[in-house]
């Protein structure tokens, strides 16, 4: 995984961020000392945005941030691309502190290192699908000549040859947002934020466009901030995923540990519906090797999804062998594993697993 | 108490009812009597306004200014100095246009002198030939849009040209294509200074408000004091004029634009100047065009009203018309104004909705097309123009300029169909009129003047308590306080009878026609066009009709005033009544009703807060044009504001009698919007 592999360089760091709306803000969350409780702050007319987050994403990592609606999700985005000012807290991106910058400095970076894409798309209604890609590269400054030649790359790269010319009311809600992606991606930035990229679509487009992305981010390698309300979808794309709610991150981990040790009960009802087998890795009900002769001629990869090998692993009578990447055996499985997994009760015997 | 509970609204206004007529029928009729008329406290405001005005002009902070023609320098004032600079700055942009369209000698005037051109005889700027306006317009139409445009363009040039308004028209158009941009310009700056401040927003609404109701003519007596007399004058005050709408629809435009766009901009790493021009205002386009659309129109309809301080042009010639009671002629002109509001309309359109073609690997010829084929256009034209020389010998060349009034003319026609009317329909029009205005009229604006001062205000605040609480009381109440300290009290109750009648013709007819052709989405949008078109004529056009049939009367005003009231009455209805949601158009067939309960049950309730609005533009509709009626005779404020117009020392009262006329519309306004705003919020309509 991307995240174990340069785990040393956190690219976004956040440490205590709040984000509280309201006049009185700065003021009332001086006096509170760090410990922030949503209903006394809002007897005071103040709403709380974001209370209390600190994380960090590393180089080349998807961190998807999951809420319901007005838990804040959208808000946090918001403060580490700085588009609303942080009340209290310190961001760093790439070490350097954002929140200090200059606007000058600012708008360097978002020209420069940051992508942004909206649930509703934000394209400019008067410009073309190319104009709106070269919309970023024009900005910056960079000749029409120049940013026209990138442009129809991006449109390439993410399949909307021969639409160039299209207006965005002319094209499906799909189309729109992989302008979105497009000019996101157009001055090739190492952050790449997406809002709820996908939640104005219909379910299928989404499916196809949740493909999309992991296409493209298996070819950019971006470090990603992805805030979607959609638990499935945060299970599908998320290296890690941080749920949130009423502005407080309750948990952050990675989709098999949510999905196994929800930390609060409100991440636990999360994860209630969510068929396992389509989100643990064999990894997860791995138990030690055992013995060679236990084990039968199947082997399977340690990262391979449960039920895209489940067949294959009821069908074998002995031990599978569960190898890493480099083909070492690093434990096994055994049928009566799955087959619990599958039918146990999901809910009492978290435990058990 | 269940039964006060129950009827509590119905219980307020009869009470108010009570109070009033208890008022109204006891105070007796008598000058000294405070509550019968105010005293007039702010006589003595006029004349300040003046004393300043004239401080302002000639004593406030002297300059030394040197001048060229008496080699001195003298003492002058500042603001002196600088209307007088910048009515120079206007008067030459106006005259450079003027003449590239009809020729002349002002701007060379203007970098040498008179003695230069009078001893040079080639040095004459000459005219464009009619025929190159001609090509360019249809060029320009079809640039922009395509075939019907460049038909429209070409036919309304042709128009004008053939029927001898060649040099009027060109004038109207020097003004306007000078005022409307500028108008536009300032307007977006201002637009975007409020959208980007708070404090210059709380500042500016206000002020748009009391501009936006006071009436076209109060605008000129002050620009005619600092400014003089004369084109640049009429072109200041209709951009005075014209700004304010302008503004509105910006700020509203670009407050429109959806946070994620700005977002989207904002991570596009834009500057705060690539944000409001590359994105903010692209992308608040449509208002904006609204806006730009609402200028133009204002610069026409300030045609005529500007002529009354010197503007040149077809307003000119029509006032001229409209006085002598050549009906033919006015028509014809009223037809060149609308036509030239028209295409310009269509061509500002067509224009911001042009977009450029990237990728286009075309040769030089084609890139530059128009510009090659307007040049050789024009290269045709020219030579046309003296072979047009030759041909018609010493006479009038019919291929470079057809002077005013040697076109054709269907002056003859009209005023034979005047003479015919007059002599066929004369006694049922007059017994029409007689009934009017005796059994109608007289006792309305008798029942107005005999209303005693306290009784106004007893229903007035009343109305105002009732709607919007002690603010509303209070604001409405201030608005009526202004008007009955100054002594037009009674002269504004004549404009409030005049308007009141207008209005309740007008609201009356737009929600029936309205309702009829909301029936039916065809009927809708053909009524939508119909209300476009006749918004886009100048208010000024509407007297000529009425003037044929009635002659000059009071009916003629108040009929003129109700058929321009009736647009925004129409509109808002069908607007209201086609933006019921589907939905409950469905719930309402399920539920079986018949078409006037589904009207009355259904469409109705959900519409009237958006029809209330409409009326609301009725009402400021109907507050204008009453007052543009003192052209025809009536004596009301409009009267009064016409005559400062002509006194030396009217800008006193003239800004006053204008504050007034705001005032009623302002207070009205405020009723209906507070009304209205808090039904859509209860019908969840927000």
């Amino acid at each position: 995984m991307p995240s174990q592999i340069s785990a040393a360089k956190p690219v976004i760091k956040c440490a205590s961020v709040y984000k509280v709306f309201g006049e009185n803000a700065k003021k009332l969350l001086s006096q509170s000392n760090g410990y922030v409780d949503a209903k006394t702050f809002k007897d005071a007319g103040c709403v709380v945005g974001v209370n209390n987050a600190s994380f960090e994403v590393f180089e080349g990592e998807i961190l998807v941030v999951m809420g319901l609606s007005g838990s804040g999700k959208s808000t946090l985005l918001r403060c580490i691309s700085r588009l609303t000012d942080t009340t209290a807290g310190d961001i760093f991106i790439d070490g350097q502190d954002l929140l200090a910058m200059t606007p000058k400095q600012l708008i360097e970076l978002r020209r420069n290192k940051m992508g942004m894409v909206f649930q509703s798309f934000g394209l400019l209604p008067h410009k073309t699908v190319l104009e709106n890609i070269a919309f970023p590269l024009q900005v910056k400054g960079k000749s029409t000549d120049e940013s026209m030649t990138r442009a129809l790359e991006m449109v390439e790269l993410v399949g909307l040859d021969g639409r160039e010319n299209y207006f965005p009311r002319q094209l499906s809600g799909g189309q729109q947002q992989r302008v979105g992606i497009a000019r996101s991606l157009a001055v090739e930035p190492d952050i790449w934020f997406l809002d709820e990229p996908f939640s104005a679509l219909d379910p299928l487009i989404r499916k196809e466009m949740q493909d999309e992305f992991l296409r493209l981010q298996g070819v950019l390698n971006k470090t990603i901030l992805f805030v979607t309300h959609d638990f499935n979808e945060a299970l599908r794309l998320a290296d890690r995923i941080a749920i949130m709610k009423d502005g407080v991150i309750e948990q952050l981990d990675t989709p098999a540990n949510i999905v196994l040790c929800p930390a609060t009960e409100y991440v636990r009802k999360f994860t209630e519906e969510v068929p396992r087998e389509k989100v643990l890795k064999i990894e997860s009900v791995m138990e030690p090797a055992v013995d060679a002769s236990l084990l039968g001629p199947l082997q399977v990869s340690k990262d391979a999804i449960i039920f895209t090998v489940a067949e294959a692993v009821l069908t074998e009578p002995k031990h599978v062998a569960v190898v890493d990447g480099l083909g070492h055996i690093v434990g096994s499985v055994h049928a009566s594993k799955i087959i619990h997994m599958l039918f146990g009760n999901a809910n009492t015997t978290d435990d058990k697993l | 108490m269940a039964f006060v509970n129950k009827h509590f609204k119905t219980l307020q206004i009869l009470v108010l009812l009570v109070f009033f007529f208890t008022l109204y029928l006891l105070v007796t009729p008598d000058e000294t009597n405070v509550l019968w008329r105010f005293p007039a406290l702010f006589a003595g405001f006029p004349g300040a306004i003046n004393g300043f005005a004239e401080h302002l002009m000639y004593d406030w902070f002297p300059v030394e200014v040197y001048d060229s023609d008496l080699e001195e320098y003298e003492t002058s004032a500042l603001i002196r100095e600088l209307t007088r600079g910048f009515s120079g700055g206007v008067l030459f942009c106006i005259q450079f246009v003027r003449e590239i369209l009809l020729g002349g000698v002002k701007t060379i005037v203007a970098f040498t002198s008179w003695d230069f051109v009078g001893d040079n005889k080639w040095a004459v700027w000459p005219a464009l030939p009619w025929t190159v306006v001609l090509g360019g317009a249809i060029l320009l139409g079809y640039a922009l849009s395509g075939k019907m445009l460049a038909l429209l363009a070409g036919i309304a040039t042709s128009y004008i040209a053939i029927f001898g308004q060649w040099e009027p028209a060109m004038e109207t158009l020097s003004f306007v294509l000078i005022a409307a941009p500028v108008s536009c310009l300032l307007g977006l700056f201002f637009g975007a200074v409020a959208y980007k401040s708070k404090t210059a927003e709380t500042i500016i609404m206000p002020l748009l408000n009391v501009a936006q109701t006071m009436p076209h003519f109060s605008y000129l007596i002050p620009v005619m004091v600092f400014f003089g007399v004369g084109d640049h004058a009429g072109a200041i005050a209709t951009i005075i004029f014209a700004t304010p709408p302008m503004i509105r629809l910006t700020l509203l435009g670009l407050k429109r634009v959806s946070p994620e766009v700005v977002e989207a901009g904002a991570m596009s790493g834009c500057s705060n100047s690539q944000m409001m021009l590359k994105v903010l205002i692209p992308t608040a386009r449509r208002d904006i065009l609204i806006g730009t659309n609402q200028v133009i129109m204002q610069c026409l309809a300030m045609a005529v009203i500007a002529s009354f301080i010197g503007a040149k042009g077809l307003g000119f010639n029509l006032l001229l018309a409209l006085n002598q009671l050549r009906i033919g002629q006015a028509l014809e002109l009223g037809i060149c104004i609308v036509l030239i509001a028209v295409v310009l309309d269509k061509l500002s359109l067509a224009w911001a909705n042009k977009q450029t073609d990237y990728f286009a690997d075309s040769s030089y010829f084609q890139r530059h097309k128009y510009g090659i084929i307007f040049l050789i256009f024009m290269v045709t034209c020219v030579i046309l123009t003296f072979v047009g020389k030759i041909i018609f010998g010493g006479g009038i060349n019919y291929f470079y300029l057809i002077p005013h009034n040697q076109g054709i003319t269907t002056e003859p026609f009209w005023q034979a169909g005047v003479d015919w009317m007059v002599e066929n329909w004369y006694h049922g029009l007059q017994t029409f009129n007689n009934w009017l205005i005796i059994d109608v009229l007289m006792p309305m604006k008798a029942a107005y003047l005999g209303m005693p001062v306290s009784a106004t205000f007893v229903l007035v605040m009343g109305i105002g308590y009732m709607i919007g609480g002690w603010r509303s009381a209070l604001i409405v109440g201030g608005f009526l306080l202004f008007i009955a300290f100054t002594e037009w009290w009674d002269r504004a109750l004549i404009t409030a009878y005049m308007t009141s009648f207008a209005v309740i013709v007008s609201a009356v007819i737009g929600v029936i026609v309205g309702s009829l052709c909301a029936q039916n989405s065809f009927a809708s949008k053909v009524i939508l066009i119909v209300c476009d078109t006749l918004q886009t004529f100048p208010s000024f056009i509407y007297l000529i009709p009425v003037i044929m049939l009635f002659g000059v009367t009071d009916t003629s005003v108040l009929i003129a005033v109700v058929v321009y009231a009736t647009i925004p009455a129409t509109r808002y209805t069908v607007e209201g009544l086609r933006s019921v949601p589907a939905t409950l158009q469905d719930a309402g067939s399920m539920s079986g009703v018949n078409k006037l309960q589904r009207w009355v049950n259904i469409e109705m309730p959900l519409a009237f807060p958006h029809i209330m609005l409409g009326i609301n533009q009725t009402v400021v509709f109907a507050l204008f044009m009453v007052i543009i009626g003192a052209m025809i005779g009536t004596d009301d404020l409009g009267q009064y504001i016409l005559k400062a117009l002509s006194d030396k020392n009217g800008i006193g009262n003239g800004l006053m009698l204008g504050l007034c006329v705001a005032f009623i519309g302002l207070a009205v306004d405020h009723l209906i919007r507070t009304w209205a705003d808090q039904k859509k919020i209860a019908l969840g309509m927000t």
